[in-house]
């Protein structure tokens, strides 16, 4: 191992135009630049745009795959095959993907091979908050965080330098405010890597216990050379301003310091895991007061409490949520925390948009009183009130697991009333070996999957079952009905979920057969269906309130009744469909 | 490196074409040699929720979010949203306000009022309201809501017409350009 490769200047390399990008752009960009051949990820809030981007460059293959363990197991492929590869993930895509690379570490890599990794402090767009950081360390991977656009370039293409000096993959660790924060960022020419010959090497590439054996010990050998490289590492930045305090802080957190508490030393990591201890201790012997400034878990505050450094940290900032410029100045400087007085306003949640076909779905399981075990989707808004429509939402894919484990549970009498509700892509991420399971163990299960023809939570990317690829170019289309078949499923049925008479018979026979059901509730996103229907119109509302259950934003409470609101309302009918007193008419009729 | 130095806070509703808006700033700031900083929201919350952008301008930015009481400007694509940001104005910051109501979910059902003066809240600061909505729908689309907000914005920013017009057409699509410049003017003509 050289240390040179992973020791030299990352900002030196001639730019030609600087541009205003979103971290996500600025990581596609320095990728490119870098040369990777082959990028393959699913899509994830807030890591989506990395690979939308890179679909942009002629020069890369890229798709999307239908989970992240899929997406790695090809990057993975690709590297072996000798090409720079990438994927992208959010930070609980981590957990699907981690199978294959935690293997990756023993193997190592042919091709560099980057995975990107987003988390999302604060939970913006995200089930839980998990901290990325723990999988470098489990895995012995090494880890970079960039702390603005320009670097979310610069460090992407030493991601790939180093993957291939050292030998194993390369975490590159991305948060909300860095991915979806423009900054001035330096772009440059692509340098093509040459794709490398492959050759057949079972020590390295076949891990069984006689082989893994000997790469565990690579995996040492390299942490421990990285390790004392990365005192060297000019990506870890040394800055003494007063010697009262001293930060050591790296990513977004690095950004607030810099405002919050400008005359303070800082210790800039640039490499998260392993850290560079040696460099530590140097700067820790020049402050005062060592504290460390970092979101989520006290990762690094821990390690260098462990070396014997007096530090400080979690005390003060906590493991909840994102950390702020005015925070740190709260709880560093003492200073008071600027209040905002909202809570007497009414708040403004996300809602499934008008038209919205999942509607139809939940509105109808309301109706017939059922529980739900949902999924990871826009659908999961149906959760809250008005709708109140899901009983419980976990993982992707975790639907139909937790109703055949409800069954298993109460029996399958408490079953007739539960379903499982997840959509077409999260069906294809990981629902199927759960439907696989249910058939298998004999369950009385009704699976009901939201085709609504996109991925749609995460801003229309295609999937396996819409029948395009990335590029928008024709695909091998799934069939999600003989996939059901194939599973051993035998009662399949597909439903038009703006046919609400049709989608509540559909629920009642399957939830009541003794087999386990499929539903296909297929009609497109309302926001893929560009089709201009003319709005609804009320003559003569009684008042009685049956519409509103639809939760509509376009049905809103007016004196003395409901009004239809023709800016929101694009004409779906499911209202004409709900009203007892055929006060509702479909605008066709006008 | 420019002196020009201010922090701006973008609020609406998800849907309203707030990402437009702060891509056009950036743009601009960019081609006038400015330092600049943008923070986004995507994802679930674009589904008709409250949506912040934050736009930081001036050769020291370093954190991407505007602190509590430190923008200069609010520019706000609905009233409700308008009062629920006022808290990041400065003292002496300017509000610029599409005065259009858009119901929040527990106003719809019934669970909750709609403020008669959401922007009271707001008394004590500068503030630019005004239709913009329909100044976007006379300039031709609705969808040029925001190039209004920016109209008026322009007048309180140190940045020249032309380059405007500039960061506009390098952010907007061609066939819409028209439209989208004269909804700007129209803004930009609200203003003294």
């Amino acid at each position: 191992m050289d240390e040179k490769m992973i020791t030299a200047d990352v900002f030196t390399a001639n730019s030609i135009d600087e541009k205003l990008m979103l971290g996500n752009e600025a990581v596609a960009q320095g990728a490119w630049e870098a040369g990777v051949r082959v990028v393959t990820s699913y899509p994830g809030t807030p890591s989506t745009e990395i690979t939308e981007v890179i679909a942009h460059f002629p020069e890369i293959n890229v798709q999307w795959a239908p989970n992240e363990k899929v997406a790695c197991e090809v990057a993975f492929g690709a590297s072996l095959g000798g090409a720079r590869s990438m994927t992208c993930m959010k930070h609980v895509g981590v957990n699907v993907a981690a199978d294959p690379i935690f293997t990756a570490a023993y193997t190592g890599v042919n091709g560099g091979m980057v995975i990107v990794v987003a988390d999302d402090p604060a939970m913006h767009s995200s089930q839980n908050e998990q901290d990325s950081r723990y999988y470098a360390r489990a895995a012995h991977i090494p880890m970079l965080e960039p702390s603005d656009s320009r670097e979310c370039a610069a460090f992407a293409k030493l991601a790939f330098q180093m993957s291939e000096e050292l030998d194993t993959p390369i975490f590159l660790r991305l948060t909300t405010r860095i991915a979806h924060a423009r900054s001035v960022t330096p772009v440059g020419e692509r340098t093509e890597a040459a794709l490398k010959p492959y050759q057949k090497d079972m020590m390295k590439n076949v891990m069984m216990p006689a082989m893994a054996k000997k790469r565990h010990l690579h995996v040492e050998q390299r942490e421990t050379f990285l390790k004392e490289a990365a005192n060297r590492m000019p990506i870890n930045v040394v800055k003494m301003r007063e010697t009262s305090v001293g930060i050591i802080t790296s990513g977004a957190c690095y950004e607030y310091v810099r405002d919050a508490l400008p005359y303070a030393s800082t210790l800039k990591l640039g490499m998260v895991y392993p850290l560079p201890m040696k460099l530590i201790r140097e700067f820790a012997s020049k402050v005062e007061r060592l504290i460390v400034v970092e979101e989520l878990e006290g990762l690094m505050e821990k390690d260098i409490a462990a070396a014997g450094i007096a530090v400080e940290g979690k005390k003060y900032t906590g493991i909840q949520g994102e950390l702020s410029v005015e925070k740190l100045k709260n709880v560093l400087n003492g200073e008071p925390m600027p209040e905002i007085h909202t809570q007497e306003l009414p708040g403004r949640p996300p809602v499934l948009c008008p038209g919205c076909p999942h509607r139809g779905v939940f509105y109808t399981l309301n109706k017939l009183n059922m529980r739900v075990m949902g999924d990871i989707g826009c659908y999961t808004l149906a959760a809250l009130p008005p709708l109140s429509a899901i009983d419980a939402c976990l993982c992707m894919g975790a639907s139909i697991g937790m109703a055949s484990g409800m069954e298993r549970a109460q029996g399958k009498a408490f079953s007739k009333s539960t379903v499982a509700v997840l959509g077409d892509s999260t069906f294809i991420h990981s629902g199927i070996t759960s439907l696989v399971d249910a058939v298998y163990n004999q369950e009385s299960i009704t699976v009901i999957i939201l085709d609504n023809r996109i991925t749609g939570m995460t801003g229309h990317q295609q999937n396996p079952a819409t029948g395009f690829d990335i590029h928008h170019q024709p695909a091998p289309q799934l069939n999600l009905e003989k996939l059901a078949e194939s599973c051993g499923v035998t009662d399949v049925r597909i439903v038009d979920p703006f046919d609400l008479k049709a989608m509540e018979k559909a629920v009642r026979e399957a939830a009541a057969n003794e087999t386990v059901s499929v539903i296909i509730a297929r009609r497109p996103c309302a926001l893929l269906d560009k089709t201009v229907h003319p709005s609804c119109r009320i003559e003569g509302c009684k008042n009685c309130g049956a519409c509103m259950k639809l939760t509509c934003p376009a049905i809103e409470r007016a004196e003395g009744g409901v009004r239809i609101n023709p800016a929101l309302c694009i004409g779906c009918g499911m209202c004409v469909q709900v009203c007892p007193f055929k006060a509702i008419k479909s605008g066709e009729d006008a | 490196m420019s002196k020009v130095q201010f922090d701006l806070v973008i609020v609406g509703v998800g849907g309203q074409g707030t990402l437009l808006a702060s891509k056009i700033l950036g743009r601009l700031a960019l081609s006038e040699n400015c330092g600049v900083k943008v923070s986004e929201v995507h994802g679930m919350s674009q589904r008709g929720g409250s949506v912040i952008t934050h736009v930081r301008v001036g050769d020291k930015v370093h954190a991407p979010m505007v602190s509590v009481g430190q923008a200069d400007y609010l520019v706000s694509f609905e009233a409700l949203e308008a009062a629920r940001a006022a808290a990041f104005l400065k003292k002496d910051g300017v509000a610029i306000v599409n005065v259009q109501r858009i119901s929040p979910m527990p106003v719809i059902i019934g669970a909750a009022k709609y403020p008669e003066n959401p922007l009271s809240v707001l008394d004590g600061h500068r503030v630019e309201q005004a239709d913009a909505l329909g100044l976007a729908i006379e300039a031709g689309s609705q969808k040029a809501l925001n190039l209004v907000l920016l109209g008026m914005l322009s007048k309180h920013l140190p940045f020249g017409e032309q380059a405007w017009h500039e960061a506009i057409a390098a952010c907007v699509p061609k066939k819409t350009l028209s439209v989208n410049l004269d909804a700007f003017a129209k803004g930009r003509a609200l203003v003294a």
